[in-house]
């Protein structure tokens, strides 16, 4: 009887945290140290991501975390005096961390598919086999996750975009990509920032200015937050 | 008030940087070599966040509105006020009206002008640094140029010998510390980062060869130039935040190390990362200029510190002292 009864609750394994791998912990210098988490690129592990960035906050050893795709870079305050116990707090606490989904805004942006600005577009059809009306009803009809925002101000990294139309980032940069290009690079999305050189492949044009400096909170977007592209014109 | 008279292209205002903005893709900045900033600043009594210019093309001429008390450190650039040479890395006072003029630098890239009550522009995000690529911060974003006028911040009284004063520059005080390799490479101290075993053989080269700073380095990063290295197998990096010092490698095996205007994210494979107290040095080396990555721990990176701060609160003793027994006699 009391056997029976035992089992019917669940074993204490089938509450713990999924702790499929370790994350890959590595030192950038002398206070920055980076986080990895194993497996694949998507939304489980980035909600894991954004749980040990939240988890972390409240640290007054730290100074600064720096989400990024599937990963976060965590600056220490001062040099520690070896990497042994913050790599162990940093595993620990990615062993704690479960998903959780940010209450993001949704941000709808305004596209101008094509035209001069879709300066990728055709290597694109060609790439995917598909036509360029086609990729752009793909890229359009999808629904996208800040992942995180990087690499130039107020720009956010966007996942969620069709497989059908990945695109590798180009060897050779664009030197020149304008503001406000709406661009492919490898599996990822998002809108160009600043006038610039640029690797990513663009397929049309936004206005939304996505930075501003003076801006309490400067940038549009934010990690979690839902991003959809509204064809505001197609020039093909 | 100062006004730029003559310059060259890319000086800019700088403090010690924006830390804090990298979760939204904004750049650190700052100055190159903050030690130089940092002794500027003590020199002329100035808080540690006060902004200078840093000027790394030359000559550069500026003009004093009013009296005011000046330093002059990093690069010794054979400074003279009104014609009269300055010793480098040394504080005075001008009077309104004379000339001070910055000629390059023999060795080193870059000096820092620093006066009292700091250059006074609007911070943005906490800094006064010009974030030239963001188009923010500094003087509306941009570069100086001729005829601009610069705002002084509110100066606390400050005491200084007649002729000025100066402090022994950190590459002499510090020689033990920061050494330099024989045939003159500048010895740059690293820690393996997350990469580094990939590159397998190439690593250990990584480490032995020394490597030549291109011409097309700034503030943003240095590209190196030596005998390419490569990773034993390609790997498809996700984006990830870094930090200036970060050495990374991109597919032609060059490596690059990112400086004070670096991206925020980064995707290539990276070998190692420069410790924090060897960033002052490296942002003074110049294009052309040899340097040799030695491998440092956590432990070593942080006696290095310890020696750096060691130097800079003594400066700050003896400044304050300067300024104390010139107070008492006046």
């Amino acid at each position: 009887m009391s056997v029976l009864q035992t089992a019917a609750f669940p074993s204490p394994s089938a509450v713990v945290p999924d702790t499929d791998g370790l994350a890959k912990i590595s030192a950038i210098g002398t206070r920055a140290f980076l986080v990895e988490a194993p497996g694949a690129f998507d939304l489980p592990n980035q909600r894991r991501i954004w749980a040990l960035s939240h988890a972390l906050e409240a640290r007054g050893e730290i100074a600064e975390i720096v989400p990024g795709m599937t990963n976060l870079l965590v600056i220490l305050k001062e040099t520690p005096d070896g990497p042994e116990g913050i790599t162990h707090l940093l595993q620990e606490e990615w062993r704690r961390a479960q998903g959780v989904d940010l209450a993001g805004r949704e941000i709808e942006i305004a596209v101008t598919y094509g035209g001069e600005h879709a300066s990728d577009l055709p290597a694109l059809c060609d790439l995917s086999g598909l036509s360029d009306r086609e990729v752009v009803r793909i890229h359009h009809e999808g629904t996208y996750r800040v992942f995180a925002l990087g690499s130039a101000p107020g720009f956010g990294y966007l996942h969620g975009l069709d497989p059908r139309i990945h695109m590798p980032r180009k060897t050779v940069p664009s030197l020149n990509m304008v503001r406000g290009c709406v661009t492919i690079g490898g599996m990822q999305t998002g809108v160009a920032v600043l006038t610039g050189p640029n690797g990513w492949n663009s397929i049309g044009f936004a206005e939304l200015q996505m930075f501003d400096p003076l801006a309490a909170a400067p940038a549009v977007m934010a990690p979690g937050d839902t991003v959809r592209f509204r064809p505001e014109r197609i020039e093909l | 008030m100062i006004e730029i008279a003559a310059t060259g292209p890319l000086n800019t205002i700088q403090d010690l940087g924006r830390p804090g903005y990298r979760n939204v893709g904004v750049t650190g900045c700052g100055a190159m070599d903050p030690l130089a900033l940092t002794i500027g600043n003590i020199l002329v009594g100035n808080a540690p966040e006060a902004a200078g210019i840093e000027v790394q093309t030359f000559p550069f001429r500026l003009r004093f509105s009013e009296r005011s008390a000046f330093a002059v450190t990093g690069a010794d650039c054979r400074a003279k006020l009104d014609g009269v040479d300055l010793p480098p890395w040394w504080a005075a006072e001008a009077e309104a009206g004379q000339v001070l003029e910055l000629f390059p630098p023999l060795k080193d890239a870059r000096t820092y002008f620093s006066l009292a009550g700091g250059v006074d522009v609007a911070p943005v995000m906490g800094s006064r640094s010009t974030s030239l690529r963001g188009g923010f911060g500094g003087l509306d974003g941009r570069v100086l140029a001729a005829g601009d006028r610069l705002e002084t911040g509110a100066a606390t009284p400050l005491f200084l010998p007649k002729d000025g004063y100066g402090v022994v520059p950190p590459s002499i005080a510090l020689k033990d510390v920061f050494s330099s390799a024989d045939g003159g490479a500048l010895v740059i101290r690293a820690l393996p980062a997350g990469e580094h075993d990939l590159f397998g053989a190439d690593a250990e080269r990584f480490w032995t060869q020394p490597w030549k700073i291109s011409a097309r380095s700034d503030r943003t990063g240095y590209r190196l130039s030596g005998d390419p290295i490569h990773p034993i197998e390609t790997v498809e990096m996700r984006s990830h935040g870094v930090v200036p010092g970060v050495v990374q490698v991109p597919p032609a095996g060059e490596p690059i190390v990112q400086m004070s205007d670096a991206n925020t994210a980064g995707g290539y494979p990276k070998i190692a990362g420069v410790i924090e107290a060897d960033l002052w040095r490296l942002g003074q080396a110049r294009i052309g200029s040899l340097l040799r990555f030695v491998p440092a721990t956590h432990g070593e990176a942080k006696a290095v510190e310890k020696a750096l701060a060691a130097y800079v609160e003594d400066v700050r003793r003896t400044a304050r002292l300067v300024a104390g027994a010139l107070a008492a006699f006046a």
